[in-house]
Parts: C-alpha cells; sequence; structure tokens
C-alpha cells in the first residue's frame, strides 16, 4: 500500500530527496558514536603521549625517553620482552602448522576430540596456566620434577631438575601452551580454503606425501604462517600474569612487569608512559605487517572453499602425529587442570596424595571465610555483565553503520572498533589512570573505569563477531522491507536483528569470557573496593596460597566452560 | 532540637577524637550501636590472609551487628593503595596496620590519622606506642631464617647470614622482596646496617629464589622448593610447624630484625565507630592472645604468654628496627636491591 509514497520520495525531485534522507537518523547517530568511540579509545592514547613529554612541574621535557633509552633496567626488559616474543612466535608456528596440517590433511583419529581441547587451551586464560605450572615445573617441589628425581633416584638440589618453570625458557614454554591455538586457527582456516587439487596432482606424480606437504602445502599456507607468528609474538608481548608469576622470582623482567613496577609508590607515571608507547609503536607496525600479509595473499589459488579433499592416510604415521598431539594438550590443559584439581583439594599441594593430605579446607576457606571472596565474586559479574551487555550494543549499532556504509564516518567508526587490538591491556591502562585520575571525570576507584577498559579491550573482537554476521544478512532484506515503506529503523529491528541474533549472544558471551579474565589492565586499576577474581587471585600467589588459588582457578574455568558449551548449544540449535 | 539530639552523639564522638590523646576511649554500647549504624569495618592488613580472617571472625562472633571487609596485602603494597587511594580523593581504609613502621610516621606526618587509644594500650611499654596516640604496635614478628629439616641435616644447617654464601647453597635459597614486604623491608634495612651492601651483593649471585611475601617464603619451604629461607615471618614458621611441615627456625647469629607491625585508625575512615570499636578489640588479650597462639605473632600486652614451645624473645639476639632513620631511606634501599634481585 505504501509503495507509491516512497517511490515519489525516490523520484526525480533530488533536492526533496536530500532533504527526506536527512531526516534520517542515523547520520547523528552515527556522529555520536564517532564521538564515543573516540572517546573511548583515543582520550586514554592522548594522555598517554602528553604525559610521557611532561616532568613533574608540568613543563615539556624529554628526560623520560633519554632513561628509557639510556638506562639498563629499561633496555634489559625491552630486549628480554623481544627476543622471549619472538621466540614463543617461531615455537607457536613449529608446533601448530604441523598441527593444523594434521588434522585438515590426514585421517588423524578423533579430531572431533582434538579441536575441543585446543578450544580449551584457547579459551583457558593465560595465568591460570601459570599457576598450574609453577606447581608442576618448580624446580625442586614442582610434581613433575619430583616424580622425575623419583623414577630416576635423584635427589632435589643435587640433581639438575628436569624444568625449571622459573626461568626466562619456563616463560616462554608456558607462553606458547596458550598461544599456539591462534596460530593453529589460522593455518587450519587457511588450509580449508587451499584447494586439494594440487596436492593430488602432486601425490599422483609420485612425490612422497611429506614432500608434498613441504614443497606444496607450505608455501600456499605462508602467509598464514606468518600472520600466525605475528599475532603470537603480540600475544605474548603484552601478557602480563605470565611473566609476573614465572619471571619475577627468577629476577627477570619484561616490559609489562617493568610499567607496573613503576606504579608502585610513588608512581611514576612519566616514565611509565614513555615506556608504553614503544610498546605500543610495536604492537602498531606488527600489526600493520600482518594485515599486510594477510591482505595480499600473492597465491592465487586461495579462492573459494574445496570440497572433498581427499585425507592423506597417516599409516604408521598415527602414532607419532598423535604422540604430538597428546604432549601440547597433555601439557596446555591435562596436566595443568589435574594439579590445579588436585591442589584445591590437599592440605600440602606437594605432598604425597595420601588420606590423610586430603582436605575441603580451602574450599571452606575461599567461599566461607576468606572475605575478598564475594566482593570480587560479585565485582566481576557485575562487570562482566555490564561490560558484556554495553559493549555488545555498542559494537552491534557500530557495526551495522560501518558494515552497511550507509553514513558519514563509517571508514572511521571501522577503525575505532578495531583499533583497540593494538594497545595491550597494560597500556590502556596506564592511558585510563591517567585520563581519569583528574577532573572532569574521576573514575579511579569505581568499576566504572575498570568497565571502560573491558569495553575498549573487547570492541574489536566484539566487531569482527558482529561485523562478520552483518555482512552474511544481505541488504536487499532491509532494501526489500525500505521499500515497502519501513524506516530504516523499523528495518533494522524487523529484519536485521533477529537475522544476527545469533552473532549477538555468542559476542555477549565473549565479551563476557574475556572480562572474567582480565589481569593485564585489571591490575593497574583496582582499588580495594573494585578487586576482581583475578586480581584477587593474584594477590593470593604473593603469600603463595595455593589451595585457595586453585579453587578460585576452578570456580573460574567451570564458569567460562559453561559459557563456551551456551555458545556451542546455541549456534547449533540455529543451525538445526 | 531533634536535630540537635540527633547530632550529638556524633559531636560527642569528635570531641572526644580531639581529647583522646589525652585517655583512653573505651567501647561504649554508644559506640558500637553508632558503629552498627556503619555497618561494617574495612581493615588494611598485612598479616598472612588466614590469621586476618581468623582475626575478622573472632570480631564477627563477638559484634554479630558489625562486618570486617579484610584487604590483604604485602605491607608496601598497602601503603601504595592508600597513597594512590587518597592521592585520587578516595577514602576507604578505616583501620590499617602494616609490617613497616615507618609508614605510620609519614602517615602522621600527612596527617592522615586519628588519634585514638584503645584501652589495653596504656599498659604496654612506651616504646610500642605512640606518645600522642596515633599508633600502637598492634603485633610484633621476627624477620628469621629457616629451612627444610628433609633437605638439610640440623648439623649442616646455616647459622647466620654469612654461612648462606657458601657455594654449597647456590640455588637452595628463597627470599622475600623489600618492595613488597614491610617485613622484608625492615629486615634487609637491618642486614644492611649490619652487613653492607657489600653482602647483598654477593647474596645476589647465589641465585637466590625471589618471592613478594615474607608468608610466601616460610611456605615455599615448607613445599620443599627451597631448602633455605634467608627472610620469612616467625609467625608463619609456627603456623608451619605447628601444621607438622617439615620446617625448623634459625635464629641468625648475627642477629635477628625484630619487625613492629603497628595498627592505627584513619581520619577519614568512612566507618569511624566501627573503626574505633574494632581497634580497641585488636589490642584486647583475648585477641593478642588468639593472634600469639594460633598465628604465632609475637605480643606487646603484658597479659599475653608466649605459647608452649616457642623460644621466648629474651633468649634471642634481636636487631631492634629504626622506622625514623629507615623512613628516608625506604626509596633507595628498594632501588638498590631491585637493581641487585629484580623485582
Amino acid at each position: 500500500m505504501k509503495i507509491a509514497p516512497s517511490k515519489a520520495r525516490g523520484a526525480p525531485p533530488r533536492p526533496l530527496a536530500a532533504r527526506a534522507r536527512s531526516f534520517d537518523p542515523t547520520a547523528p547517530l552515527s556522529l555520536a558514536f564517532v564521538l564515543l568511540l573516540a572517546t573511548l579509545v583515543l582520550l586514554p592514547m592522548f594522555w598517554l603521549v602528553v604525559t610521557s613529554f611532561r616532568d613533574d612541574a608540568g613543563r615539556i621535557t624529554l628526560d623520560h625517553y633519554w632513561q628509557f633509552f639510556t638506562d639498563a633496567s629499561f633496555l634489559k626488559p625491552l630486549f628480554t620482552t623481544l627476543w622471549t616474543s619472538a621466540t614463543v612466535g617461531a615455537l607457536c608456528v613449529a608446533v601448530a602448522a604441523p598441527m593444523g596440517w594434521l588434522v585438515a590433511r590426514t585421517d588423524l583419529p578423533a579430531k572431533r576430540l582434538l579441536r575441543i581441547l585446543i578450544l580449551a587451551s584457547f579459551v583457558t586464560p593465560p595465568f591460570l596456566g601459570a599457576f598450574a605450572w609453577v606447581l608442576l615445573g618448580g624446580p625442586n617441589a614442582g610434581l613433575i620434577n619430583q616424580w622425575y628425581y623419583g623414577l630416576f633416584g635423584l635427589k632435589a638440589f643435587e640433581a639438575a631438575p628436569l624444568l625449571n618453570i622459573f626461568s626466562a625458557g619456563g616463560m616462554v614454554f608456558v607462553m606458547i601452551l596458550y598461544t599456539f591455538p591462534y596460530v593453529f586457527t589460522f593455518v587450519a582456516n587457511a588450509l580449508d580454503l587451499v584447494p586439494g587439487e594440487l596436492e593430488e596432482a602432486s601425490a599422483m606424480l609420485g612425490v612422497p606425501p611429506w614432500r608434498t606437504a613441504l614443497d606444496v602445502t607450505l608455501p600456499l599456507v605462508t602467509p598464514a604462517l606468518l600472520a600466525g607468528f605475528l599475532v603470537a609474538f603480540l600475544q605474548s608481548m603484552t601478557l602480563f600474569g605470565t611473566p609476573a608469576i614465572l619471571a619475577l622470582p627468577a629476577g627477570i623482567d619484561t616490559m609489562t612487569t617493568k610499567i607496573w613496577s613503576l606504579f608502585q609508590f610513588p608512581p611514576r607515571l612519566g616514565l611509565a608512559a614513555a615506556v608504553s608507547l614503544p610498546l605500543l609503536a610495536i604492537t602498531v607496525v606488527l600489526l600493520k605487517a600482518q594485515s599486510t600479509i594477510m591482505g595480499r595473499r600473492g597465491y592465487a589459488v586461495i579462492g573459494g572453499k574445496s570440497s572433498g579433499t581427499r585425507l592423506l592416510r597417516l599409516g604408521a604415521w598415527k602414532l607419532p602425529a598423535l604422540v604430538l598431539f597428546a604432549f601440547v594438550l597433555g601439557c596446555s590443559i591435562v596436566l595443568p587442570y589435574g594439579v590445579l584439581l588436585r591442589t584445591a583439594f590437599v592440605k600440602n599441594w606437594s605432598g604425597p596424595m595420601g588420606f590423610e593430605n586430603l582436605t575441603l579446607e580451602n574450599w571452606r576457606f575461599v567461599f566461607f571465610e576468606f572475605s575478598q571472596t564475594r566482593l570480587a565474586l560479585q565485582n566481576t559479574f557485575e562487570l562482566g555483565l555490564a561490560a558484556a551487555t554495553v559493549g555488545t550494543a555498542l559494537v552491534a549499532v557500530v557495526a551495522y553503520l560501518s558494515v552497511r556504509r550507509a553514513v558519514w564516518g563509517h571508514r572511521l567508526l571501522a577503525f575505532l572498533a578495531t583499533a583497540p587490538v593494538a594497545i595491550p591491556g597494560i597500556v590502556l591502562a596506564v592511558g585510563l589512570f591517567l585520563s581519569y585520575t583528574h577532573p572532569p571525570l574521576v573514575l579511579y576507584g569505581t568499576l566504572a573505569i575498570i568497565f571502560l577498559a573491558y569495553v575498549t579491550k573487547e570492541l574489536p573482537v566484539g566487531y569482527q563477531q558482529l561485523g562478520a554476521a552483518l555482512k552474511a544478512v544481505h541488504p536487499e532484506l532491509e532494501d526489500a522491507s525500505r521499500i515497502f515503506g519501513a524506516t530504516r529503523m523499523r528495518a533494522l529491528v524487523d529484519i536485521t536483528a533477529p537475522l544476527i541474533r545469533e552473532g549477538m549472544v555468542t559476542t555477549w558471551i565473549l565479551i563476557f569470557i574475556g572480562s572474567i579474565r582480565e589481569l593485564s589492565a585489571t591490575i593497574l586499576l583496582f582499588t580495594a573496593r573494585t578487586k576482581t577474581v583475578s586480581v584477587t587471585m593474584f594477590d593470593l600467589r604473593e603469600s603463595n596460597d595455593w589451595g585457595p588459588i586453585a579453587v578460585l582457578s576452578i570456580t573460574m574455568l567451570v564458569t567460562t566452560f559453561a559459557l563456551v558449551s551456551l555458545i556451542d548449544r546455541f549456534t547449533r540449535r540455529r543451525i538445526a | 532540637m531533634k536535630r540537635l539530639i540527633a547530632v550529638f552523639p556524633f559531636a560527642m564522638a569528635a570531641m572526644l577524637a580531639i581529647a583522646g590523646t589525652a585517655y583512653a576511649q573505651e567501647t561504649t554500647p554508644e559506640m558500637v550501636a553508632a558503629a552498627a549504624r556503619e555497618g561494617k569495618v574495612v581493615w588494611y592488613t598485612s598479616v598472612d590472609v588466614k590469621v586476618a580472617e581468623v582475626v575478622a571472625k573472632a570480631f564477627r562472633a563477638q559484634y554479630p551487628t558489625l562486618d570486617v571487609d579484610v584487604e590483604r596485602a604485602g605491607s608496601e603494597r598497602v601503603f601504595q593503595r592508600i597513597s594512590q587511594e587518597y592521592a585520587s580523593a578516595i577514602h576507604n581504609v578505616d583501620v590499617v596496620n602494616s609490617s613497616d613502621a615507618s609508614h605510620f610516621l609519614y602517615w602522621k606526618q600527612q596527617k592522615w590519622l586519628a588519634p585514638h587509644t584503645p584501652p589495653d594500650v596504656i599498659r604496654f611499654p612506651a616504646q610500642f606506642k605512640d606518645p600522642e596516640g596515633y599508633f600502637a604496635t598492634w603485633r610484633a614478628t621476627l624477620s628469621v631464617m629457616g629451612y627444610n629439616t628433609k633437605l638439610v641435616d640440623a648439623k649442616d644447617a646455616p647459622t647466620g647470614y654469612m654461612d648462606l654464601l657458601d657455594p654449597k647453597w647456590k640455588g637452595k635459597l628463597v627470599k622475600s622482596h623489600p618492595g613488597y614486604s614491610g617485613t622484608s623491608l625492615t629486615g634487609t634495612f637491618a642486614i644492611v646496617k649490619l652487613l653492607g651492601w657489600d653482602y647483598l651483593e654477593k647474596l645476589s649471585k647465589q641465585g637466590v629464589l625471589q618471592l613478594q611475601s615474607t608468608t610466601a617464603t616460610p611456605k615455599s619451604i615448607a613445599s620443599g622448593e627451597r631448602v633455605v629461607m634467608i627472610d620469612g615471618n616467625e609467625y608463619n614458621m609456627f603456623i608451619e610447624i605447628d601444621a607438622k611441615s617439615p620446617v625448623k627456625i634459625v635464629y641468625p647469629k648475627e642477629g635477628t630484625p625484630f619487625v613492629t607491625s603497628p595498627s592505627a585508625i584513619f581520619a577519614e575512615a568512612p566507618h569511624p565507630n566501627a573503626a574505633r570499636v574494632f581497634e580497641n578489640f585488636l589490642f584486647t588479650a583475648k585477641i593478642q592472645q588468639l593472634t600469639a597462639t594460633e598465628g604465632g605473632t609475637r605480643s606487646l600486652h603484658p597479659d599475653v604468654k608466649d605459647p608452649p614451645g616457642r623460644t621466648p624473645l629474651s633468649a634471642i639476639k634481636l636487631l631492634p628496627d629504626d622506622p625514623a632513620t629507615m623512613l628516608p631511606q625506604i626509596a633507595d634501599i628498594k632501588k638498590r636491591y631491585t637493581a641487585l634481585f629484580g623485582n
């Protein structure tokens, strides 16, 4: 019925059309969201830059940078950070590339289970892994070393330990365990896109499978490997918990622990800002490199998803292949979860598992006596709810505006929503601290400042999720409804929103999971009243209270996995 | 008139606070009633978290209308949090306890503390309380050495600090951090005064496992992660020994740092009445005895007796703490220490 007026609006007299379009509420909305995101993302960065050039009296100075680049106590952590992150990146590729290939191209058994376990190590908070590995790989009391000593009749302190987790090498090892899934995903996805015909041709010409893998498949996925390397490098560079738990006891600093130590009283904010900016610069450069590599894709064969790739028969190689998976997943999931579970139920974590060592005391203490527990759980939960809800709503609008390219500023919105990817958590925290500890807006000491950190940090994740979901909904559906006279808002609410509901739920849960495990930004922003579970665990670590730490770890893991399986169920029901 | 009556108790409380320097403030039913209206007390402390929760539980039992929020961290971290919070005008802390006694001198200089003398403190020896009533020593501990008895025989155990430089201890030592722990700072300062930085430099080459809290090092040797602890709370060692962990205390022959750990109320405390009820409670003979027996701390309350089996203070060569001298040097100590041992 309403076709006529609608057509009239679109008909020749253009000024009228322009005027009609100017009534579109999405234009001012877009401007408002550009400003909002700019405040979220750019204000902390602005204060970071300004503070790094200012001395205590407010004069312009280069002293902070001078100190950074001349003082060995800063250069050494920088050097440590660079070489350990590069090692993590390289080893992640070395481990995860074969794993990705095995899953995508061979008849490896139990693939679904393996993928689930890889997902599990992906969602395990890295600092939980580090806690667990202290209990496993401490040089003398660590359970693995105890077994090792026992097995060979050696004595702790006399023989060298099998592994010493309190070292740069130990830190690299644990970082790999929770970073390799990124590379695995890159490789597995790339292989899904590379048609198998080339490899089959190579096989038909009588080339042995391993030569085919090296000479044909490897070059095809090189961009994915490089990108995986860079992402792994970035991930490990920005971690705070793992180095603080494993490297600090050996007297080794990384950039993140160094920034954190600059916040000890009296805080040296100018220096902290000056030390943060190079970290930011490195991330920006690496991400640029990654997008160049992924964007170029100079290998023309990567096209649509290939179907029916013939799976390579592993035969006798099945065993070594499974050993590789068993080792990596054993180290990242089975052993750490096992040791946390064990520690939660014993009095002395390094003692034998006898009956007299069993106890429920840790659970009683954490849930009935420790006054921090309730506050921390409540704060964490509130922050997760708020960040996930507001974050999803924000990202939904931003993704819609930018993906539909409907309005002015859509490019800017896309940029601002993805920019936080380049901001390491601790650097964001320094920026937020500098922005909101002075008027006009004093947020330090409230949950609001931590909430801002979480929303900002999770923007890119959410944007990626919902952006992809929106791209899958063809605009012609909306166009159709608009032709029938619906306003853009109405089209959005009635047509698009229901279609991306699944994406919204996934986004919500991802932001929630990301928030409840956050440590590197929270560590600078919390106060006694605004503590979270992650920070509480970090405090307990400083006094070696492993029993309560294990109880809180298990609580956190159970919550996370419940939510992940919720995503799984939700998405599967939609498909079915 | 009604308003006047309503204001009266608060005016009284304020007057008492001002006059509090002269005499002790008993816990009156009115004070408890006013505290109940505030609901809870926020307690920042550096005492081991389990000891803190034992005290909190006893408080809730005695005052069912009141709750305690325990915020436990290392003394230097407690100091840092309060400084950062006060810099942002966040007044969250009511009662504070730190094992770095110089903090109290600093807070008093800043005029951040409220004068208050718990009744029991009147009988404390003069050197363990502020003459103007701003703070008093809630507990004391020694920063002791210790070892794991399964991993080293008594005859081979170190007897003093110099013994630790023996190459045989390389990779077997654990130490807490003066940048985190007040006990460690006080103890490290005493060691520096006695043996010089030269000693710490040699010690740093012994492959020392660097932990944060002096509550953590006894747990480390109890688990067998390290053989010998360079510094740790005597009270955590007592707790470990009571739990039958294989550890033994060493009082170094050069002397054992004696660390006082005062308690005070903040002037801007958000729960001023609850704070006073709690502070009085902390110094009662009952709680002093409880923390001594279950928490292993040393009490300066004249009615408290050391539980059997503990070496009396009179039999130990003590290195007394000296907060006034330490205060201006703290930043320097932490910096030099971090350069040697890391963060």
